[in-house]
């Protein structure tokens, strides 16, 4: 199976979007979901705090903000985006509920993915008493960004907390095929289409 | 890219104007000249020019150097030229001094045509959209249509987003840098501290300090200073001058004792030696009325509702006269009306003088943005 620019995910972010559309895209890096976006005819902006990812960005030709994340989407407007994305960076961020809160707030939906700490795999790493590293979790423990530690029942729990509803949930092995069953165990990368009752 | 180099030696030209203008202070110029440079090449399709708007002491002359003044280097010539960020080989580049100027075009010190004697206090008050309207008489005297982006920093950047707003079929981008929606009342009082320090000077005599043959240097001089003590950042003034005095400097008196008042009398006396009295009131008159969004119910994303650009916004972390949250209030807005705009806070500690600066990070961002600008 092929991908975009080596990220499953993209592909399936990209099946949840239309032409036309407006999104946001928090820890948006180099820009490059926006570009395939973009070119898929919607209309992007990128919230990026890191400067080598914004000078990127702004070669890819994207429209990005450099701001913090953890500062707040205070500046946006209510509703102002179709969707707002945080793909592979919900572990990266410390207030989590207001994160998903505010997303919320400026989106009409939004777009999340993160590794799966109950993969299989990562079980295995803790059972033999390692803590895990992969293409998903590329990090040693003393470099890691991360510093929330979730699986996707843990999320979703958290979601039902929130009163936030679960639209669509894609689960991804660690080659990006899509995983069918047990997914909990099964999956490496977790994307979730979320939104709120209307 | 390309290796960097000037692009060299400039010529200054002088566009006259003889249709008459009237300005938003309700006064009509029956004639008027701007003073403009170019660099570059205007291509086949006139798709290329680049429009530098300056900010409140700049001028026309912002690159290469004039052949008999080889020392008078343009003010962005870090900027502009050959394999530069604004490479003169792709862009068409116009420098203009706006009206009310002091570097040939018309202003304050000109002859008012009605009386054969300078303008002096007479001149009217100009704010930003009247240099707009000039600034693109300039573009219709050149056959340019369409800016491909009009750049400024400070002043210069609000000259840039009025151009969107008052004529946005005529810029495909603005590069919006160190600038501010509006001035806060802070800003607005330390303008009206350097203007008190000019007007109050003896030997301004109301504006018309000409017909004396005399110059309120000793108030162009404070408001200088005081000016840029607000360019200039708390941390950068520590690292260069800290509490460091002159040498064989007295003590126990009023004179000249700690470098950093040695620096800004110098700055203040090179100033006053040269610039306009009456063209500083004018700018910083047209820095406290620029407000775009006031027409608009002060709502600034209803103002930029109609402009067609697309943005790149810069701010620096150290400038406390713009701020980084006030170049924030204008992307907000762009992006309230899904305008295209990309914003970059750059890390510098030269305060709001920063826009004017070599530095790396900010010039590659500049030339990441300007690459990808169709001609």
């Amino acid at each position: 199976m092929t991908h975009t620019l080596k990220r499953p995910d993209f592909d399936v972010i990209a099946g949840w979007m239309k032409a036309g559309e407006t999104v946001l895209d928090l820890g948006c890096g180099e820009g490059e979901l926006l570009q395939l976006l973009t070119a898929r005819g919607l209309r992007g902006w990128g919230v990026e705090r890191e400067p080598g990812r914004v000078l990127a960005a702004i070669e890819n030709g994207v429209n990005v903000i450099q701001s913090n994340l953890e500062a707040g989407l205070a500046d946006f407007e209510d509703n102002a985006f179709d969707h707002v994305v945080l793909s592979r960076t919900l572990q990266t961020v410390r207030h989590t509920q207001q994160i998903l809160a505010e997303m919320l707030r400026v989106g009409h939906e939004a777009v999340i993915s993160f590794p799966n700490f109950a993969y299989w795999k990562n079980r295995m790493a803790v059972l033999n008493g390692r803590m895990p590293v992969s293409d998903d979790l590329p990090y040693q423990w003393y470099d890691t960004p991360n510093v929330r530690f979730f699986t996707m029942l843990d999320f979703e729990s958290l979601c039902n907390e929130m009163g936030i509803v679960i639209r669509d949930r894609q689960v991804l092995d660690e080659h990006g095929n899509t995983v069918t069953e047990e997914h909990n165990f099964l999956g490496s990368l977790a994307v979730y289409r979320i939104g709120r009752d209307d | 890219m390309s290796e960097q180099s000037s692009i060299g030696p400039v010529k200054a030209h002088r566009l006259a104007l003889t249709e008459p203008i009237t300005l938003a202070a309700g006064v009509t110029l029956p004639a008027w000249e701007l003073a403009y440079e170019t660099y570059g090449t205007l291509n086949a399709a006139r798709s290329n020019a680049v429009l530098i708007c300056h900010a409140l002491s700049g001028h026309h002359h912002v690159a290469g150097y004039y052949a008999d003044d080889p020392k008078n280097i343009g003010w962005w010539d870090n900027l502009i030229g050959p394999g530069k960020p604004l490479d003169t080989n792709r862009f068409f580049v116009v420098g203009v001094n706006n009206l009310g100027g002091c570097h040939g075009s018309t202003g304050p010190a000109s002859i008012n045509p009605a009386t054969g004697e300078p303008w002096g206090a007479d001149f009217p008050v100009v704010i930003v959209s009247d240099w707009v309207r000039t600034q693109a008489r300039l573009a219709d005297a050149l056959s340019i249509e369409q800016w491909a982006a009009v750049v400024g920093g400070s002043l210069g950047g609000m000259q840039a987003l009025q151009w969107t707003i008052d004529l946005p079929e005529r810029v495909r981008h603005a590069l919006v840098i160190a600038a501010a929606p509006r001035l806060t009342a802070e800003n607005i009082a330390f303008n009206d501290v350097a203007r008190q320090a000019i007007i109050t000077d003896p030997e301004f005599h109301g504006g018309n300090f000409y017909r004396h043959h005399v110059r309120p240097t000793h108030g162009l001089r404070l408001a200088r200073m005081l000016g840029h003590i607000t360019y200039l950042s708390d941390d950068q003034m520590a690292e260069k001058f800290g509490r460091k005095r002159r040498p064989n400097a007295g003590s126990y008196g009023f004179g000249v004792e700690f470098e950093i008042e040695s620096y800004l009398r110098y700055q203040g006396d090179k100033f006053a030696g040269w610039f306009d009295a009456n063209t500083y009131l004018l700018m910083t008159k047209a820095l406290d009325y620029f407000d775009p969004a006031e027409p608009f119910a002060d709502d600034l994303a209803a103002a930029l509702a109609g402009a067609r650009a697309k943005f790149l916004v810069v701010a620096f972390t150290t400038d406390w006269r713009f701020s980084p949250a006030r170049s924030r209030e204008i992307v907000n807005a762009l992006v309230k009306n899904k305008h295209a705009v990309s914003y970059a806070e750059i890390a510098s500690q030269h305060g709001h003088d920063a826009f004017l600066m070599d530095d790396h990070y900010y010039h590659a961002v500049l030339t990441a943005y300007l690459q990808n600008i169709q001609t």
